[in-house]
């Protein structure tokens, strides 16, 4: 029996230990705002948070979140109005928007972290998160905006 | 002419059937015309006045939007042409999206609601304009039969309509009662309607932002996998690593070991005499509750594969055929003068090869579909371009009728033309009417890139004569791919005519006196299909290196010398190069000219804006190239440091854009900017290869895609205005073919070195 916490909510999970977050999130507790790109940990389109920390959950297994907290992008802000979001919105960053879970999440956990980085600092965390619309020198105008607010 | 009668009373609760499908439709998506039917048994609550426009009695209007959402921002696009003319107040609207009907949603009658080919504006601007026309008509029409004034002293503005001579005023929700009964002019009747002039426009060439961005940025959007349905099965499906290859036996018995795997079936593999088109390619599927349990079942399956006809399509042996192929020349497209009697007078000849491998999509969003075929009629939601075509595959898939199958379109998570292709779409109807219930087929990354629809392979051989004083006498270009059209027709050997239209045949260089294209032959041996921008790819690629080559040899400003091949004609006829008739991007060349003119205008406007002729550091390059596609006029500028290790990086790229009338500017910059990106994989990164019929590139990692550390990060966009008065042209794609060529001109005025072959890879830093 895993017990953990997602975005405040006690759970218990009985199943497959194994099963990454990512599918434990979609499947069993449908939020779908957690993105499903490669399953290797190599886009980071299921990006989430576990105790703060930007992890992969395609490659996190649930067992790994064991008496920890997991918040995802459903979870980042009750009304979605966290900074990165605010700052998403304020520079249109999507275009199809299925990365940008991921994205957020990931720009959020750096700047929770870091919240002055450096230019290069930025493109070298979120290099981890492909976009193939391209939105990257909007997100990077707009994580740099964010930073200035949180 | 599209029928815009006010339908809230009339026509529309007559029409059980359609109603039926849309009530049905409406189970997970709020339906306006759902809630309309309700409304209108109870207090006309509303009033539709066709089925592009709804206004509410608080005066809230639902636009629709028929065109599938895949980044380019059409939901914002097409209601902002519909909100002017309605003159609707942008913040009191609310975008719904529609089934695949094109029986209804395809106003323009011209492409089956098929999200494709950069069309989806210049197909529709007009119609939606008159649809937004029709609404405000009707609106107008109401407020002066409840003053029971003359219409002529009314006015829509801004959510209100207005009385002048008494100052009254109406927000559009007060007067849906009368409105209600009011009868549109329609069919040649839409003379009856006043167009605003361009001059009154408030949404249309005003910057817009995205309407799906609050959605997009908290995780509300919802995708092909998005939607649950009750007793709902995950499904993924393992395919033959080679292109018709099939299951000769299986063994699911450790699959079924799995905790929550509960069915491994097969889905039959098409049959020899079928094409493949957009059918299902066959295989073994593992089922179940969830999505991990289902691929971890997977992996446990043991097939024994057939590999069938394809298994000697080998990259190392099938490359060096498509360089014969091109060089050997083939069948004659276009021919002006005589390019060989020009070679043998010429004060000098220059040959090159350029060579593009397959490419594949890879939408961040892997395709994904659920089906619940025990429905009636079937129930279909996918991320699909194509939701018609969608809804034809799975009819046949299943033995019924099209019109039996409801197909919702959820947003799409890219398509870049995988998603035109509903194969995916297909598997999960053959499983669901297999199994009973609903089912959601989940391709993996892995599934994306080893069973695709690959862009094409290809080999292009040009030779141009140049005279003493540097001018070019003849062009010679061939150009050998396996064709799209072996989708249709597994033989076909040659291309057709939309792949030579895709910036081949229609070559830009008009002042040249003697030109011959030739298409030489290949074998379709893989799924080929259409890709973002597709053929213009490798036909940018190799008109604008080779030109930049031919102007290195002559001596000349690689700019100057392009300007002087365009020349500054009005309308390229190409009628006297021998061809009857040219495919336009299936649109008449009366309307959509081949303008020679403008693309020497973006031209110019790049170079000035991105300062090309500056003197820069040792290491950097700037240079150009352009191309017209889809209707567009594209000119790109890149900027490119090359270190001495051979890394590359892009600082600044400046593109200018002539698509005549548009939209929404801030829409087209983000499409620019993301195209650069595009390109910039596809110029650096992109590369699917086979061996013994298999694709050899699994995910992310050895298929890499341009992340933020190799991105060009200060992409420069400029609208062209001055064409606007001529009407819309494609912009989803023409900014991805110039990049490429541009980064490889600039490489060579960085580092004197030719790239003929894409991707540059390691290309710099092996030398």
């Amino acid at each position: 029996m895993i017990s953990l916490k997602i975005n405040g909510v006690r759970r218990q999970f009985n199943g497959d230990p194994n099963m990454p977050l990512l599918w434990y999130v979609r499947d069993e507790l449908g939020l779908t705002g957690t993105k499903f790109g490669c399953g290797m940990a190599l886009c980071g389109a299921c990006t989430v948070h576990l105790d703060g920390k930007a992890v992969r959950g395609c490659v996190t297994p649930v067992s790994a979140a064991h008496g920890k907290g997991v918040t995802t992008i459903e979870g980042l802000d009750p009304k979605g109005n966290h900074p990165v979001q605010r700052a998403w919105r304020a520079h249109n960053v999507p275009q199809c928007g299925y990365c940008q879970s991921g994205q957020i999440m990931q720009a959020a956990a750096l700047l929770a972290e870091n919240p002055d980085p450096s230019d290069q600092q930025i493109i070298g965390v979120m290099a981890g998160n492909i976009c193939r619309c391209g939105t990257y020198q909007r997100i990077f105008a707009a994580v740099r905006a964010a930073a200035q607010e949180v | 002419m599209w029928n815009v009668e006010n339908i809230s009373r009339r026509q529309f609760l007559k029409s059980t059937g359609a109603t039926t499908a849309l009530v049905l439709g409406a189970q997970l998506v709020p339906h306006p015309l759902n809630s309309l039917m309700r409304s209108v048994k109870a207090a006309l609550a509303s009033v539709q006045p066709n089925l592009f426009v709804r206004i509410d009695a608080d005066g809230a209007v639902t636009l629709t939007c028929a065109r599938s959402e895949m980044g380019q921002g059409v939901r914002t696009g097409i209601p902002m042409i519909l909100a002017d003319e309605l003159e609707a107040d942008w913040s009191r609207v609310k975008i719904w999206q529609a089934p695949g009907d094109d029986t209804k949603f395809d106003p323009a009658g011209k492409d089956g609601q098929n999200t494709d080919g950069s069309r989806s504006t210049r197909h529709s601007f007009g119609v939606m304009r008159e649809l937004g026309a029709a609404g405000r008509y009707v609106l107008e029409q109401a407020a002066a039969r409840k003053w029971g004034v003359d219409a002529g002293e009314v006015y829509a503005r801004n959510h209100r309509i207005h009385h002048s001579p008494t100052g009254r005023s109406f927000d559009f929700g007060e007067v849906i009662d009368v409105a209600a009964d009011i009868k549109v002019p329609s069919g040649e009747g839409t003379a009856g309607l006043k167009l605003k002039d361009p001059s009154e426009w408030k949404y249309i060439g005003k910057d817009m932002p995205m309407v799906d961005n609050y959605d997009m940025s908290t995780g509300g959007a919802s995708y092909g996998a998005d939607i649950s349905l009750p007793g709902m099965k995950i499904a993924v499906v393992a395919r033959a690593p080679v292109f018709r290859g099939k299951v000769k036996s299986f063994d699911a018995t450790e699959s079924l070991k799995i905790e929550g795997v509960e069915q491994v079936v097969e889905i039959p593999t098409l049959a020899d005499d079928k094409p493949a088109e957009f059918r299902a390619l066959g295989g073994v599927a593992v089922i179940g509750s969830n999505t991990w349990s289902v691929i971890e079942g997977r992996k446990k399956l043991k097939i024994d594969w057939d590999p069938g006809p394809n298994a000697a399509h080998d990259s190392s042996s099938y490359d060096d055929k498509l360089r014969d192929s091109a060089r050997k020349g083939g069948t004659v497209i276009r021919k002006r003068g005589d390019v060989d009697t020009a070679f043998a007078s010429a004060a000098k000849v220059v040959e090159a090869e350029y060579f593009v491998p397959y490419f594949i999509h890879t939408p961040m969003e892997p395709p994904a579909a659920i089906v619940d075929a025990s429905a009636r009629p079937i129930k279909v939601w996918a991320a699909v371009q194509s939701p018609n075509e969608t809804r034809q595959y799975v009819a046949e898939a299943l033995g019924i009728e099209r019109s039996e199958v409801d197909c919702q379109v959820t947003l799409l998570g890219g398509g870049f033309g995988r998603k035109s292709k509903p194969d995916f779409v297909c598997e999960a109807a053959i499983l669901s009417k297999k199994v009973g219930a609903p089912v959601r087929v989940q391709w993996t990354r892995e599934d994306e890139i080893k069973n695709g629809y690959y862009h094409t392979a290809s080999a292009q051989y040009l030779k141009a004569g140049l005279d003493s004083s540097g001018k070019v006498t003849a062009w010679h270009h061939c150009g050998a791919w396996p064709s799209i059209l072996g989708l249709w027709n597994p033989a076909q050997k040659n291309g057709f005519d939309i792949e030579f239209g895709l910036g081949l045949i229609d070559l830009p260089y008009d002042k040249v006196p003697n030109i011959r294209i030739e298409n030489g032959e290949a074998d379709v041996m893989i799924r080929v299909g259409w890709y973002r921008a597709v053929n213009n790819i490798q036909h940018a690629f190799a008109m604008n290196c080779f030109a930049n080559e031919l102007a290195a040899a002559a001596g000349r400003d690689p700019v100057e010398f392009l300007l002087e091949l365009i020349g500054e004609a009005e309308v390229m006829d190409l009628t006297k190069d021998g061809i009857e008739e040219v495919w336009n991007y299936g649109d008449p060349v009366e309307k959509w000219p081949i303008m020679p003119k403008r693309l020497s205008n973006a031209l110019r406007v790049v170079a000035k804006k991105s300062g090309y002729g500056k003197k820069l550091p040792k290491g950097h390059g700037l240079d150009l190239a352009c191309h017209r596609s889809f209707h567009s006029y594209v000119a790109t500028a890149v900027h490119v440091v090359v270190q001495d290790d051979g890394t590359v990086r892009v600082p600044q790229v400046d593109v200018a854009i002539d698509c005549g009338r548009y939209v929404n500017p801030e829409g087209i910059r983000k499409q620019i900017e993301g195209a650069a990106i595009y390109g910039n994989t596809i110029a650096r990164h992109g590369k699917i290869t086979t061996t013994k019929g298999a694709v050899d590139q699994n995910n992310f990692h050895d298929y890499p895609i341009t992340r933020m550390s190799d991105a060009p990060l200060d992409v420069r966009v400029h609208v062209v205005e001055d064409y606007v008065n001529l009407p819309p042209c494609g912009v989803g794609e023409p900014g991805v073919p110039p990049y490429a060529p541009a980064l490889i001109n600039a490489i060579y005025d960085a580092t004197g070195k030719r790239i003929r072959k894409l991707p540059i890879g390691d290309q710099l830093s092996a030398a």
